[in-house]
C-alpha cells in the first residue's frame, strides 16, 4: 500500500513463456501518432459532417429544422470527443497499464470476478446505467426549447458525464472494485467518508422517489396502462420459477418468452381496457397507484432476487437494447421535422409550467441522467470493474458507454419536440392550470401566447383517442409525452396511425419496466446501506441473512421513498414541476461528490499539471447544483423558492384565507405547506452534506499537492497473463500480439492468473 | 443466406452474453482451469448459487 504501487517490478514478474501481455508502449505510441492521409481524411469528413450539423441545429433558423441533424450533431461529437479528448485522459491522467492484471484476472473466481469480453461488457454496462432518466429528462427540459438542452446533452457528456464515468470505473479497477462509498471513506477520511455516506442514501431516496412518481403519473387513470404494466409480474414470476426449477441457466430461451407475454399483454391490455369491466376495474386514480407501488416495492425488496428482480432484469436489457435500436433506425428513416423554437419563450423566465426556476442553473440539472449523472459513479464502482479483461479497455467500456447513454438522450429530446408544441404544454403543465378537460387546457395553453401555437379541443381530444387514453391533459413527468412522440414517430416507421395506441402503450411499458427495476434494485441497495450502517453500532446488522434487520430496513426505506411519492402525487401545485428539479439536483450533487474524490485521488498520484480534466467538471458541477440549491432555498420568488412558498402560504392561511393560488381548500394550503418544508429542508441537508464533501476533497487534493503527491490506496501490482484488444476494432499491433497468443497451444493459453 | 444465418446467430450468442446466459460456462471454464478438489456444481446448482449471492450483494440499477 504504500505510495503509487511500485511499477518497476511488474516487468520482470511477467512469465516468460508467455507473449507479451500488452502492446510495448513504443510501438502503440508510434502507432496512435501515425496520421496517414486515409485517417486525416476520415477525421476531417467527421469535423466538417458535424459542424455544419451544428451550424443546422444552432445557427440557421428557418420555419424548421430536420431531426437528424441532431443524430449528426451528436454522433460527430462523440466520435471527436471520444478519440481525442478521452485519449488525453488516458495518455496524461490515468495511465492504464495492460501489463497489470485487473481484478477479474487476479481475483478470478468464476462468479463475481469473471474476465468478460470487452464487447459484452460495453452492452452490460450500458444497460446497467441506462434507464428511464436519460428518457424523460431531455422531455421536460424542453420546455425552454430545443437548443440549450442539445448543448448541454452533448457538451456536458463529452467533458463531464463520460469523464465521471471513467474516472470512477478506472479508479475501482485500481482498488478491486471497491464502492464509491468506500473509496471517499479511504480519501476523505471520517467526515468526508461519512457526509457522503449520509447524502448517498438520502439521494437514493429521492431518485427513487422520483422515478416511482413518474410511472405514477403515466398509469393514473390509464386503465390501459396499468393492466399492461401490471402483467409485467405474473410475467416475470412465472420466468422466475421456469429459470429456477423448469429449465435453469436458459436465459435467453426465457427471456423471448417473456417477451412474447409482455407484447401479448400490451394487446391484450387495449382490448381489456375496451371492455366495460376493464375499464372499470382497471381505472384507478393516482393515490391508489402509489400506495399499491409502495406496497409493492416493499413485497419485491424482500423476496428473493431470483423470483421477481432478476428475470424482470433479463426483459428490461432485453426491451432497452431493442427499442434504442429501433428508436434510432425510426429517426434515421423517418426524420421528422422539427417545429419548436431553438429557445422558447420559457427560455428567459422562471415561471415555465413544466418546471419552475431560471435556465441556469435549472436546465442543467432537469436533464439529469443524459449529461452528467451522479449515480453512474454507483454502477461504475462496484460491479462493472470485477468484469474487465484489461485495463486499457475502461476509455471503451465508462467512457464510451456514457456516450451512448448520452444519444439514448438526444432521441428522446428528439421525439418530444417532434410533437406539437400545443400538445407538449397541455400533456406537461400541473392540472391546476389545465383544469383538466380539453376545452380548459386548449383555452389555457393559447393563452400562454406562444409564437406558431394554436391548439383546438379536437386536436387534444383527436390525439388522446389515437393513443388509446381517456385523456392527455396534464400528464406530466415527461414518460407519457415521450410515448406520445415515440407512437408519432414509430407509426411511419412500422404500422401507420392504426398501431399509434400499441407503440404509445409500448413505450409506457418499457418506460414503467426500467423504473420498478431501478425502484426494486434501488431500495435492495438502499437497505444494504443503512444495514451498514446501523451494523456499526448493533453489529448484529450487518449480517444479511438476518431477517427482522433485513425486513426493517427495507421497510425504513420503502417508507422513506414512499412518503416523498404521496407527497408528489398528492401535491397541489403538480408534483413533478416542484420535484423533478430536486430529483436533478441530488443527482448532480452526486456526481460532485463522485468527481471530488476523484479530485483527491488524482491530486495523490501526483498528476497536477492534468488536474483541470477533473476540477473543470467538479466545478461546474459545484456551481450549478449549489446554485440551484440555493435558488430553492432562498429565492424569494414562490414558483422557485421552497420556503418563499411557504411563506406565501402560510400568510395566506394566516390571513383566514381558504383557497390560495392553486390550492383550492385548506387542508390543500396546509398541504403546500407541509410539503414545501419539506422539500426545502432536504434541499439544505443535501447541499450541506455536498459542501462537507467537497471542501474535505479539496482540502485533501491540496495536501497532496503540496506534499508533492499522496498515499494512495491501489491493490498492488499483479502481472496479467492475458491479453485483449482495447477497443472495438482492434489496430494492428493489438492483432499481431492477438496471433502469437492464438497460436500457443491451448493449454497455455487459458491458463489462469492461479486460484488464490 | 448463409452470411445471413451465420450473422444472426452471431447477434443471438452476443445477446446470450450479455444477459449472463453463458455465466454457467465461464464458471466451468474457470473451475477446470484453477482445479480444485471437489466436483463442480451442476447446473441447477451454479444458477440457484448465482440467484442467492445476488440477494446478499445486490447490483444497482439506473435511472
Amino acid at each position: 500500500m504504500g505510495k503509487i504501487p511500485d511499477q518497476a517490478g511488474l516487468e520482470e514478474g511477467l512469465d516468460p513463456t508467455l507473449p507479451s501481455p500488452a502492446v510495448d508502449d513504443s510501438v502503440r505510441e508510434a502507432e496512435e501518432r501515425r496520421w496517414t492521409p486515409a485517417k486525416i481524411g476520415l477525421w476531417v469528413a467527421i469535423s466538417l459532417l458535424g459542424a455544419v450539423a451544428w451550424f443546422m441545429v444552432a445557427l440557421v433558423r428557418g420555419e424548421t429544422v430536420n431531426a437528424i441533424w441532431f443524430v449528426f450533431a451528436a454522433v460527430c461529437t462523440y466520435l471527436i470527443g471520444y478519440r481525442f479528448y478521452s485519449k488525453v485522459i488516458e495518455r496524461y491522467l490515468l495511465k492504464p497499464d495492460d501489463r497489470r492484471a485487473t481484478p477479474a484476472e487476479y481475483k478470478a473466481d468464476g462468479k463475481d470476478y469473471v474476465r468478460t469480453d470487452r464487447n459484452v461488457l460495453f452492452g452490460h454496462h450500458f444497460a446497467a446505467i441506462a434507464g428511464a432518466g436519460p428518457l424523460v429528462g431531455p422531455v421536460i427540459a424542453a420546455q425552454m426549447g430545443y437548443l440549450p438542452g442539445t448543448i448541454w446533452i452533448i457538451v456536458g457528456v463529452v467533458l463531464a458525464g463520460a469523464v465521471q464515468d471513467y474516472l470512477v470505473m478506472f479508479f475501482s479497477m485500481r482498488r478491486g472494485g471497491r464502492s464509491l462509498g468506500q473509496m471517499a471513506r479511504e480519501e476523505l477520511g471520517l467526515v468526508g467518508g461519512t457526509a457522503a455516506l449520509i447524502a448517498t442514501l438520502l439521494i437514493m431516496i429521492i431518485i427513487v422517489a422520483i422515478l416511482a412518481l413518474v410511472v405514477v403519473n403515466a398509469l393514473g387513470e390509464s386503465p390501459w396502462g396499468v393492466f399492461s404494466v401490471g402483467m409485467t409480474i405474473p410475467i416475470a414470476l412465472f420466468m422466475g420459477v421456469y429459470l429456477r426449477f423448469i429449465r435453469p441457466g436458459k436465459v435467453m430461451e426465457v427471456s423471448i418468452i417473456g417477451f412474447v407475454l409482455l407484447m401479448a399483454a400490451i394487446i391484450g391490455g387495449g382490448a381489456v381496457a375496451g371492455t366495460e369491466w376493464g375499464a372499470a376495474f382497471f381505472h384507478l386514480d393516482k393515490v391508489t397507484i402509489a400506495w399499491g407501488l409502495i406496497i409493492y416495492g416493499f413485497i419485491a425488496a424482500i423476496l428473493p432476487v431470483w423470483l421477481l428482480l432478476a428475470p424482470r432484469d433479463y426483459l428490461s436489457t432485453f426491451m432497452k437494447i431493442g427499442v434504442i435500436v429501433m428508436l434510432a433506425l425510426a429517426i434515421i428513416v423517418v426524420r421528422p421535422e422539427i417545429t419548436v423554437p431553438a429557445f422558447s419563450e420559457f427560455a428567459s423566465r422562471e415561471n415555465g409550467p413544466v418546471f419552475s426556476g431560471a435556465l441556469f442553473p435549472f436546465l442543467f440539472v432537469t436533464i439529469a441522467c443524459g449529461a452528467l449523472s451522479g449515480f453512474h459513479a454507483l454502477i461504475s464502482s462496484g460491479t462493472t470493474p470485477k468484469l474487465i479483461e484489461k485495463e486499457r479497455q475502461t476509455r471503451f467500456i465508462a467512457y464510451g458507454g456514457m456516450l451512448m447513454e448520452s444519444f439514448v438522450a438526444i432521441m428522446a429530446l428528439v421525439a418530444a419536440i417532434s410533437i406539437d408544441r400545443g400538445i407538449y404544454f397541455a400533456m406537461n403543465a400541473p392540472l391546476a392550470l389545465t383544469g383538466g378537460t380539453v376545452e380548459t387546457a386548449a383555452t389555457w395553453v393559447n393563452s400562454l401566447g406562444l409564437a406558431n401555437v394554436n391548439i383546438t379541443p379536437d386536436v387534444l381530444a383527436q390525439t388522446a383517442k389515437d393513443v388509446g387514453e381517456e385523456s392527455i391533459i396534464s400528464r406530466s413527468g415527461g414518460a407519457p409525452t415521450l410515448a406520445v412522440g415515440l407512437a408519432h414517430i414509430m407509426q411511419q416507421f412500422i404500422g401507420g396511425p392504426g398501431l399509434m395506441a400499441f407503440w404509445y402503450h409500448f413505450a409506457i411499458m418499457f418506460e414503467a419496466l426500467f423504473i420498478l427495476t431501478a425502484v426494486d434494485a434501488g431500495t435492495r441497495v438502499a437497505r444494504f446501506m443503512l444495514q451498514d450502517s446501523i451494523g456499526n453500532f448493533v453489529p448484529k446488522f450487518k449480517e444479511a441473512s438476518w431477517r427482522p434487520g433485513a425486513w426493517l430496513c427495507t421497510a425504513i426505506m420503502v417508507a422513506a421513498w414512499g412518503a416523498v411519492l404521496i407527497m408528489g402525487v398528492t401535491d397541489p401545485l403538480g408534483g413533478i414541476n416542484t420535484l423533478f428539479p430536486l430529483f436533478g439536483i441530488a443527482n448532480q450533487l452526486l456526481a460532485a461528490i463522485a468527481l471530488a474524490v476523484c479530485l483527491a485521488i488524482v491530486a495523490k498520484r501526483g498528476t497536477f499539471k492534468w488536474l483541470w480534466i477533473v476540477a473543470v467538471p467538479l466545478a461546474f458541477a459545484a456551481v450549478v447544483t449549489i446554485t440551484a440549491s440555493f435558488h430553492k432555498i432562498f429565492s424569494p420568488v414562490p414558483a422557485v423558492g421552497y420556503f418563499a412558498n411557504n411563506q406565501a402560504f402560510s400568510k395566506a392561511l394566516a390571513d383566514g384565507k381558504t383557497e390560495f393560488g392553486t390550492a383550492k381548500s385548506v387542508a390543500a394550503m396546509e398541504a403546500v405547506i407541509r410539503n414545501t418544508a419539506i422539500q426545502g429542508w432536504l434541499s439544505v441537508i443535501f447541499v450541506v452534506l455536498s459542501i462537507i464533501v467537497i471542501l474535505t476533497a479539496l482540502l485533501a487534493s491540496f495536501k497532496a499537492i503540496r506534499a508533492g503527491g499522496g498515499q494512495g490506496h491501489e491493490d498492488p501490482a499483479v502481472p496479467s497473463k492475458v491479453f485483449a484488444p482495447a477497443g472495438l476494432i482492434p489496430t494492428p499491433a493489438e492483432k499481431a500480439l492477438l496471433g502469437e497468443w492464438n497460436a500457443l497451444p491451448v493449454e497455455k493459453r487459458t491458463e489462469k492468473a492461479g486460484h488464490h | 443466406m448463409n452470411a445471413i444465418a451465420k450473422g444472426f446467430r452471431g447477434f443471438a450468442a452476443y445477446m446470450g452474453s450479455l444477459m449472463g446466459a453463458d455465466a454457467y460456462a465461464k464458471y466451468l471454464e474457470h473451475f477446470s482451469a484453477t482445479g480444485h478438489a471437489g466436483p463442480a456444481m451442476t447446473e441447477r446448482e451454479f444458477w440457484r448459487d448465482r440467484m442467492d449471492r445476488q440477494d446478499s450483494n445486490p447490483q444497482g440499477r439506473c435511472c
